[in-house]
């Protein structure tokens, strides 16, 4: 796995610290400790792993081993708009899949990464509950159903003007 | 007791044994490819990931693994149905689906468990072909991880994680792209690996081996320029035997020499004349901080801990470097032995150092890395020119078509030939602190032992305590093989809670004699107890066994270092450790 | 509830607030205020009710009213016209889909008429953030009897007599569950809700989690004091961000009102709740690996026994249930086990929620009595199959399940019937499909998934499930021969008998179900390079149909990849080389002009 090389400022040090303090540096919270780091820095560069690690006294190799095995941690920076498909079993009789396609196709990057400018990130998840305005796209938190091939298009260019 | 019934024969078990053991008791063989039970050593690693050990028990909807299944009253089990067969061999063709073929070049081609079970089953082409995993190779100064051969059986990392406690290694991504990795899926040479090779020793493919050294060996030995020094560990001795089908717990002493002389190296000399060596520097050591301790000398590091073994020292200058001036500063026999062979040695044969190579056939892989350390370098030149495993060298013998078994029993040559029984039990956990002891005592006491066996530090626990009297002076010693056990001894004496006055630690289980470069024992803990034994056996049929009497290393004190830790000892037989605490590790 | 004359309910479940449901409140509240009416009428946000396919809804009661598809600026509306004058919006009525009349009461509908609302009885009916409203639902009185007037023995025989099983996927009694982890010795014994839905296709569990939290507090306490167990742990998913906000709030107000915490209603007992959250991994509804998960390692089974209830969390006896499971348990200790036992059938008791989605009328949740048959459920709840198509196959069961048939639809539902079926109850995903949905492409789809999902410890799954996977797409390429079929057939089987959990023992099962019952579809694929459902792209290209087509130029300017050349009003072509088969031009044709051959 690439991952993007970053120097960890002091304070961004002593906040993952912080973060494994409030867990009492138990090994077995090491899941809940990564789920706050995520939510800081937005994803989970190796350095960041470093530090976790070191601080819940578990080894960097079990730390990429448990970030590597579920899918919601993510190495990469996701875009500032990420976009999820929902690739649900309801959402996909319903042609989720030519959605996503569609995706792929115009902003030119496969699932799971970022497109150049680092304005959008494709992702799939599974079922977010909506299953009744399939197929189900998200951007960001904003949901939006019943999602076809040409709406595709609509969606991007409500954030086109956003910088 | 339970009872039940496996191919239509009746046993009776003890309630908890598996179906697998059970089996074994009525030996029938049932095949595995990740279980791994290494007896006393207590390492048992059942993951139940392989499903080759698929058997059927009635009644059940599904097969069950026989690894992880606890036999129950009445049960019957058949292990070698039509479906149990069909099922085993499907897997084992999924397993092979994912599997280079490039066995006829593959370093593990004819020791390979899959290797073998494939040919058991009979498989004779993979109707399920697909995708394969392929991984970028990594090269390490010890050991090579070709992950495209992994298995998952992940045996790997229950030792250096479970067992060693080193950390190294672990599962990482899932599904079909889940593999064992260091973090990061950066190469071992940028992780903490103490480079122990208990996973190469345990791999049941070719996905983990040590960095051949035999191609430069023949090179070298081929050169007429170049004058060619060997030197064996102890526990070589003890296990190579094996890779010519001998009894485990062989000693092939003599005709390992002949074999060496064969293959033509110029001088064979044994590692065990540098344990000798060792236990002169390291004893003295333990003297003198002993003798200041008793005065009174509170800045006195104790205990002093063993430092021969190099996948020791990775871990202590990883995983504890403030603790680096506990060790004695006494270099390994592998190095001491360099070092003397190229100045000393060199002298007395009126050769340049650079002309002379120094190999070692070692029972580790930790070892290779050992000499490339800087700090074992004479202006770029190693002290080691390199080190092959006792594995290597039984490939050797074999590619030089030498019949082993019947070759004649030689000596070594002489001077650096010459050993003691303390030198030789090097080999086995226990065997260092032994030697030293044997050594000490008589020094400290002025004494001659009146036995040189000293049990109480003998066997094969993890950890062991004795106390040795010293005439009136309780010595209290430790013992710690495998780096998990050296881990609790260690963090007992950063807690303060740890009495002992001297410490022997081994990274792997056995001591050498169960080595990361040993011939592999697939999972049999009694081929390590064997050659344990022997290395005893050796120990007692010498006429001399403690390390002060031996003739040829007196001489070297009197014609060349003068006394223990004079200045040139110092300069050549010690060392220094370092924090490698952070190492390159933030660095891609 | 007793002051106010009337009350406005609004779905908050994920679903409608998706469609802006929680502006359409805001707009209410304000409407009410502006009306004056705000001492009269209350407006209030509630758990899903359900009706997924027409939400935003909004409930009014007392009379009963069921608004679909309601948008925030229709707020002005429902409240002058109905709140004020009396009178119902008749626009915003439900439309049934069969006869096309107009139906005020949501207990008139077909989707309401045969369901039996047990777990989901709070669901859409009280807010899920106040549990004042859950107490006003006789909230807590199970917990309440059985602490003070049950011994643990006495209260988990009434689980066993109530014949509950797991609603999680296995089906193992509840009772018989609890029984052995209370009788397993242990200093600390740990109960755990998992709420880890994994299942693409199912939500019931977040529907009951955002709809009535407490349910399943109150349930997890009980099962504390009939097991031993202090402490409580619910494992849910952290894309549930509404779920675990309210179940947040729930624990703390629990623990105000004296219901969480120690000495619980003075009965000497203690038993506290805390959240762990998964991270996506499909295999944690494993409760091994759940376990694993919970404890901060990978998410990777391990080999039972021992159970959970022997060696669970940190190696304590653990008992593992599932969301809907514990919903159950209140109303089981509320109206007995006897009552529970009278609904269902013989071996599977009471109800079971499903997520009813697809290629049908009526996506939504449903709860419904265990026997009923599928085509109750999908021609009757679910008003029957979109675009009056033909039925083809219903997926029970998720990725462990599979596909039935028409000659299964009057098979009643429960445990038994639908593994004897070929299927399985699984978490209750039902995804209805019709004539244009290829079993080849369905077994595929679900294959992706359990190759994204297995955990990689078991060869058979972790390999296995890739070649099955691969050789599907073989199929579907039209690559494939007959022994492919067979080979496709003897892995499944191999899969299935050697798999080390649940997950790689279940995954075979849509490729099974669909060969036993559409093989002739399987054979199409791999003899006449045919997909009969025209949905594989390599079997199949998109052709305009001279006779048909005016030359409206729709297609040629919808085509992402202009392959479709014509002038205006002329005949139009497409250039099979170019052509990326996606579709759009059949979606805009109005002439029925492009068609796939």
């Amino acid at each position: 796995m690439t991952s993007i090389k970053l120097k960890l400022k002091d304070s961004e040090v002593q906040q993952l610290k912080d973060i494994a303090r409030s867990f009492n540096n138990e090994p077995g919270e090491l899941i809940n400790v990564l789920h706050k780091a995520q939510e800081i820095f937005g994803y989970l560069p190796a350095e960041v792993q470093e530090v976790v690690a070191g601080e819940m006294n578990v080894s960097v190799a079990k730390v990429y081993g448990v970030v590597t095995f579920y899918s919601f941690f993510t190495m990469l920076p996701r875009g500032r708009y990420p976009i999820s498909i929902c690739t649900g079993t309801a959402c996909y009789v319903r042609g989720a899949e030519k959605v996503l396609d569609e995706f792929k196709r115009l902003l030119k990057v496969p699932v799971g990464e970022t497109t150049e400018d680092g304005k959008f990130s494709i992702t799939c998840l599974r079922c977010v509950g909506a299953c009744g305005l399939a197929p189900v796209v998200m951007v960001g938190d904003k949901t939006y159903g019943r999602v076809t091939t040409d709406g595709v298009k609509d969606i991007l260019k409500e954030y086109e003007d956003e910088v | 007791m339970i009872k039940l019934t496996i191919d239509n024969r009746t046993v009776e078990v003890e309630k908890g044994t598996t179906i697998y053991h059970a089996a074994k008791k009525l030996d029938i063989d049932i095949p595995t490819l990740c279980y791994m039970n290494l007896g006393d050593l207590k390492i048992e690693h059942k993951p139940g990931g392989c499903r080759v050990c698929v058997v059927e028990v009635e009644g059940r909807r599904n097969l069950a693994p026989a690894c992880a299944t606890e036999c129950a009253d009445g049960m019957v089990v058949q292990t070698h149905s039509i479906r149990v067969m069909n099922a085993r061999k499907t897997v084992l063709e999924l397993i092979l689906s994912d599997h280079p073929f490039d066995c006829l070049i593959c370093a593990k081609s004819g020791q390979c468990d899959l290797q073998d079970m494939a040919i058991k089953m009979g498989v004779r082409s993979i109707p399920y072909q697909g995708e394969k995993s392929t991984y970028k190779p990594d090269f390490s100064p010890a050991i090579i991880r070709d992950m495209d051969k992994c298995i998952m059986c992940r045996r790997c990392e229950t030792m250096c994680n479970d067992f060693q406690t080193v950390g190294v290694l672990s599962g990482v991504n899932r599904g079909f792209e889940a593999v064992v990795a260091p973090a990061f899926e950066r190469d071992l040479d940028h992780s903490e690996c103490t480079y122990c090779g208990q996973c190469v020793a345990v791999c049941p493919t070719g996905a983990l081996t040590e960095v051949d050294h035999t191609t430069q060996l023949v090179r070298d030995l081929a050169d007429p320029e170049k004058k060619v020094v060997v030197q064996t560990a102890p526990a070589v001795r003890a296990a190579l035997g094996e890779a010519f089908g001998m009894e485990p717990g062989t000693l092939v002493t003599g005709k390992m020499v002949a074999a060496l002389r064969r293959l033509g190296f110029d001088y064979v000399f044994d590692t065990d004349f540098a344990a000798d060596l060792t236990i002169m520097e390291e004893g003295a050591e333990l003297l003198d901080r002993l003798t200041r301790f008793l005065e009174g000398d509170k800045q006195v590091k104790l205990p002093m801990l063993t430092s021969c073994c190099p996948g020791w020292v990775n871990f202590f200058e990883y995983h504890f470097p403030d603790m680096r001036d506990i060790p004695s500063t006494a270099r390994s026999p592998q190095q001491m032995f360099g070092s003397i062979a190229k100045t000393y040695f060199a002298d007395t044969i009126d050769t340049r150092r650079d002309e002379l190579v120094v190999v070692s056939v070692m029972p580790c892989v930790a070892k290779k890395y050992e000499c490339t350390r800087d700090e074992f370098k004479v202006d770029g030149n190693p002290d080691v020119d390199y080190s092959v495993s006792t594995r290597e060298l039984a490939m050797l013998i074999k590619r030089l078509n030498m019949d082993f078994n019947t070759l004649p029993e030689e000596d070594f040559d002489k001077p650096m030939g010459e050993s003691t029984g303390a030198a030789v039990i090097f080999g086995t956990t226990g065997g260092v602190i032994e030697a030293a002891v044997r050594t000490a005592y008589e020094v400290h006491t002025g004494k001659t032992l009146e036995k040189v066996d000293f049990e109480q530090l003998r066997g094969i626990d993890g950890i062991r305590s004795a106390s040795v009297d010293f005439d009136g002076t309780e010595i209290k010693i430790g013992i710690a093989h495998g780096l998990g056990h050296a881990r609790t001894l260690l963090d007992d004496i950063k807690a303060g809670r740890s009495d002992y006055h001297a410490i022997e630690i081994m990274a792997c289980p056995g001591g050498c004699v169960g080595g990361g470069g040993q011939p592999l024992h697939h999972g049999n803990p009694d081929v390590i107890k064997a050659r344990q034994k022997a290395i005893y056996k050796e120990d007692s049929g010498k006429a001399i066994r403690k390390s002060h009497e031996n003739p040829d290393i007196i001489k070297l004190y009197e014609q060349f270092l003068g006394s223990p830790m004079s200045e040139k000892a110092h300069q050549l037989l010690h060392t220094h450790y370092f924090d490698k605490k952070r190492k390159e590790v933030l660095l891609d | 509830m007793a002051t106010f004359m009337m009350h406005m309910l609004v779905c908050g479940g994920t679903g409608c607030r998706a469609s802006a449901s929680d502006v359409l409140y805001e707009n209410l509240k304000k409407e009410i205020k502006e009306q004056g009416l705000q001492d009269d009428v209350q407006v209030v946000t509630t758990g899903c009710f359900g009706f997924c396919e027409k939400g935003p809804i909004v409930k009014v009661i007392p009379d009963n009213t069921f608004y679909v598809s309601v948008e925030p600026a229709d707020a002005k509306e429902i409240v002058a016209e109905h709140a004020v004058k009396g009178r119902r919006v008749k626009r915003l009525l439900y439309v049934d889909p069969v006869n096309k009349e107009q139906i005020a009461d949501s207990k008139g509908m077909g989707f309401y008429k045969k369901q039996i609302r047990i777990a989901l009885r709070n669901c859409g009916l009280i807010d899920p953030e106040n549990i004042e409203e859950y107490l006003a639902a006789d909230g807590y009185e199970a917990m309440g009897k059985v602490l003070a007037e049950m011994t643990p023995e006495e209260a988990i025989q009434e689980m066993v007599d109530s014949g509950l099983r797991g609603r999680g996927g296995g089906g193992f009694p509840t009772g018989i569950k609890w029984q052995i982890a209370s009788k397993v010795a242990g200093d600390q014994k740990y109960v755990v809700c998992n709420a880890d839905e994994g299942d693409p296709g199912a939500f019931m569990d977040r529907s009951i989690l955002e709809g009535d939290p407490h349910s399943v507090l109150e349930a997890m306490v009980i099962n504390g004091y009939c097991i031993g167990a202090t402490k409580g742990l619910i494992y849910i998913r952290a894309e549930y961000p509404l779920a675990i906000k309210r179940l947040k709030i729930a624990i703390d107000q629990a623990r105000e009102y004296g219901l969480l915490g120690t000495d619980i209603l003075g009965s000497g007992f203690d038993f506290d709740i805390e959240i762990r959250y998964g991270a996506g991994a499909f295999v944690c509804g494993e409760e091994t690996a759940l376990i694993h998960s919970m404890e901060g390692e990978r998410g990777e089974p391990t080999f039972k026994p021992p159970f959970p209830a022997q060696s669970g969390y940190l190696g304590k006896p653990t008992n593992v249930n599932n969301v809907e499971t514990f919903a159950n348990v209140p109303v089981i200790y509320n109206k007995g086990a006897k009552w529970f036992a009278s609904i269902g059938t013989e071996k599977s008791k009471g109800t079971k929620v499903f997520a009813l989605a697809g290629k049908i009328n009526n996506v939504g949740l449903i709860e419904v009595p265990m026997g009923i048959t599928l085509r109750e459920v999908i021609f009757e709840i679910g008003g029957g199959i979109k675009d009056g198509k033909n039925f083809k196959a219903v997926q029970t069961g998720g990725p462990s399940g599979g596909c039935l048939t028409e000659k299964h639809l009057d098979t009643p539902i429960d445990f038994d019937n639908l593994i004897d079926a070929g299927s399985m109850m699984g978490s209750g995903g039902m995804i209805v499909m019709d004539e244009d949905d290829c079993m080849v492409a369905v077994a595929k789809f679900y294959l992706d998934f359990t190759v994204e999902e297995s955990c990689g410890k078991c060869s058979p799954c972790r390999i296995g499930n890739k070649r099955l996977y691969e050789l599907l797409e073989k199929i579907a390429q039209g690559k494939a021969d007959k022994e492919d079929l067979d080979n496709l057939r003897n892995l499944s089987m191999v899969i299935r008998d050697t798999s080390l959990c649940g997950l790689g023992q279940t995954s075979p099962n849509p490729v099974l179900s669909t060969m036993d019952n559409f093989m002739d579809e399987y054979i199409a694929h791999v003899e006449k390079d045919n997909c009969p459902a025209g949905v594989c792209k390599d079997l199949i290209r998109y052709e305009i149909i001279p006779e048909n087509c005016v030359g409206c130029t729709a297609c040629a300017r919808n085509c992402p990849v202009n392959c479709i050349a014509g002038e205006r009003k002329q005949l139009h072509t497409i250039d099979q080389s170019l052509c990326i088969k996606c579709g759009a031009c059949l979606e805009k044709c109005k002439f029925n002009a492009v068609a796939i051959i």
